[in-house]
């Protein structure tokens, strides 16, 4: 079947069979391998994108759910060739060791601080609560988040100044 | 995953008969969170697909005060817990709808996938013909119980896996469903069934129906609701056993109380025997009464904790309406 949708901000259509699911597409057919697959059963998050600005594991979503949609994977949050201030927070507080998680951690992370510039810490870990990270402990990743949201309160006071 | 077709009928005349096409295993979808994952665990393995996201009116929560909420069978799980009519009057959903899985699995997971989803058993789920999949044994009842019932058990000892059910039984929802070009209501209390009645489905639906909406009669003046489950592990995680509560409690007298248990039964657990111990008891007699409930539970091999545990939360549910 075909399927017509909005992906990293790009319309594309695409014909897709009726078993091929969301993280198939698009590994395989969008080469956009940065979503990774670990548990494929909706336990780890490692396969987190956004779909309508909310966090889906793709592994348990089929390509023709997704008729119509937008979706943002993590080669989306790049901001044109430099990373997005929560990428780079991500890096510098030491949240990303293997990194195997990280791209669903930051899409994840990204939901909320789209819908709550100044989320709590347990906002925080509320949002991430469906990602596993076996290397950090999660403590750096928090950190990295509530940075982000810092910076950007920062920004827009400088604005407004 | 086997080839399937897949359909997005715009009527629900549309779903029925095309559930019903013989020849052709059809199976519902909604979000697809347990579908899916059943098909990849081989569990089902349909040649067709309906997925119900077309049909109209079905994502919507409308909320007339004094009389009560209408949910959608397709509105999602996030969106039950954020809801603030659900929060305000009908808390025990929203919390219960708060509890279920993660933020990735809330945000696609419909409350009518929720309450359909199939039980979680580690041989049910795995490759064990068991009695559930049409086999001749249950594996768990001498096997691997941790999990399993401790009432309403027998020949199948599986534990209801939802959160939300349990706080709309409870709550005491009906369900709507249209069934062959006709609607029909069925009280949530009556909806899901015990082994003993069919030990291959866990509720009343054939195949050609389908739910349409949910709906949660307005409380009692003086009622709140609340909701309380325990998991193993910190993080997401099906419950260990958890517990609803509707009541109407002032200072130290439980005036009034309906509960439902999950993780104890293979239904949302019900019974009016429960309720009447605790309807017009004291707060500082619960220790005492709690003692009264479940003696009739029939324990496996490795769940005897959960007596203790349901025993427990029960006290904490009742003494929170007091606090
Ligand atoms: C890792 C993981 C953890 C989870 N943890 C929890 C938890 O803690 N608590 C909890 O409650 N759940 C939990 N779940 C279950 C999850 O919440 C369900 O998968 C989800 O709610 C199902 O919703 P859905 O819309 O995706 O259903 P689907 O997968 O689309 O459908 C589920 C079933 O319901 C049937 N169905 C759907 N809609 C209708 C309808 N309108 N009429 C008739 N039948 C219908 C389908 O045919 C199917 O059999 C977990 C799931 C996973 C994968
Ligand atoms: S408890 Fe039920 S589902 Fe689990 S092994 Fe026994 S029969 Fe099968
Ligand atoms: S790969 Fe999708 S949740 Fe683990
Ligand atoms: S950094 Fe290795 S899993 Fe998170």
């Amino acid at each position: 079947m075909k399927i017509t949708f909005k992906l990293n901000g790009e319309n594309v259509s695409i014909e897709v069979e009726s078993y091929k699911r969301l993280i198939d597409m698009l590994r395989e057919d969008f080469e956009l391998t940065g979503t990774k697959e670990g548990c494929s059963i909706g336990e780890c998050g490692a396969c987190t994108v956004l779909m309508d600005g909310k966090a889906v594991n793709s592994c348990l979503v089929l390509a023709a759910q997704i008729d119509g949609a937008e979706i943002l994977t993590i080669e989306g949050v790049n901001q044109g060739n430099n990373l997005s201030d929560l990428q780079r927070n991500f890096l510098t507080h030491g949240a990303v060791q293997c990194g195997f998680c990280t791209p669903g951690m930051i899409l994840s992370s990204l939901a909320l601080l789209n819908e709550n510039p100044n989320p709590t810490v347990e906002e925080i870990e509320e949002s991430i609560a469906g990602n596993l990270c076996r290397c950090t402990g999660y403590k750096q990743i928090i950190e990295a988040v509530k940075a982000t949201a810092e910076m950007s309160n920062q920004k827009l006071r400088n604005q407004s100044a | 995953m086997k080839n399937f077709e897949y359909i997005q009928p715009g009527s629900l005349n549309a779903v029925s008969t095309l559930s019903k096409e013989k020849f052709v295993s059809s199976h519902l979808f909604a979000g697809g969170t347990d579908v899916l994952g059943l098909m990849k665990d081989n569990i089902i393995s349909p040649d067709r697909l309906i997925n119900l996201k077309n049909l109209p009116n079905m994502d919507k929560i409308v909320y007339k005060k004094g009389e009560g909420i209408s949910i959608g069978t397709l509105v999602k799980i996030s969106d039950i817990a954020e809801n603030e009519d659900i929060m305000n009057h009908f808390t025990a959903l929203a919390q219960a709808a708060g509890e279920v899985a993660s933020p990735q699995l809330r945000n696609v997971g419909t409350l009518g996938g929720n309450i359909c989803q199939r039980p979680r058993c580690w041989y049910f789920r795995g490759e064990f013909d068991c009695i559930r999949k049409g086999g001749g044994i249950c594996y768990a009842y001498e096997g691997e119980n941790k999990f399993h019932c401790i009432v309403g058990g027998g020949p199948c000892y599986i534990v209801h896996p939802s959160d939300t059910a349990v706080a709309l039984t409870a709550l005491n929802a009906s369900i709507k469903i249209h069934s062959n070009g006709t609607m029909k209501e069925i009280p949530i209390r009556e909806f899901f069934i015990l082994p003993e009645d069919d030990p291959m489905k866990e509720n009343i639906l054939e195949p050609g129906e389908a739910i349409t909406e949910i709906f949660i009669p307005e409380l009692e003046t003086g009622k709140k609701s609340a909701y309380i489950k325990l998991k193993e592990r910190d993080v997401w995680d099906f419950m260990t056993v958890s517990i609803a509560a509707v009541a109407d409690v002032s200072g130290s007298l439980i005036n009034n109380v309906e509960l439902a248990f999950g993780g104890t039964a293979p239904k949302p657990w019900y019974d009016e025997n429960i309720n009447k111990v605790f309807i017009n008891s004291k707060i500082s007699d619960l220790e005492t009464n709690v003692k009264k409930i479940f003696n009739d539970s029939e324990l496996l091999s490795k769940n005897k904790y959960k007596l203790q545990l349901i025993r427990n939360l029960t006290k904490r549910i009742l003494n929170n309406f007091s606090a």
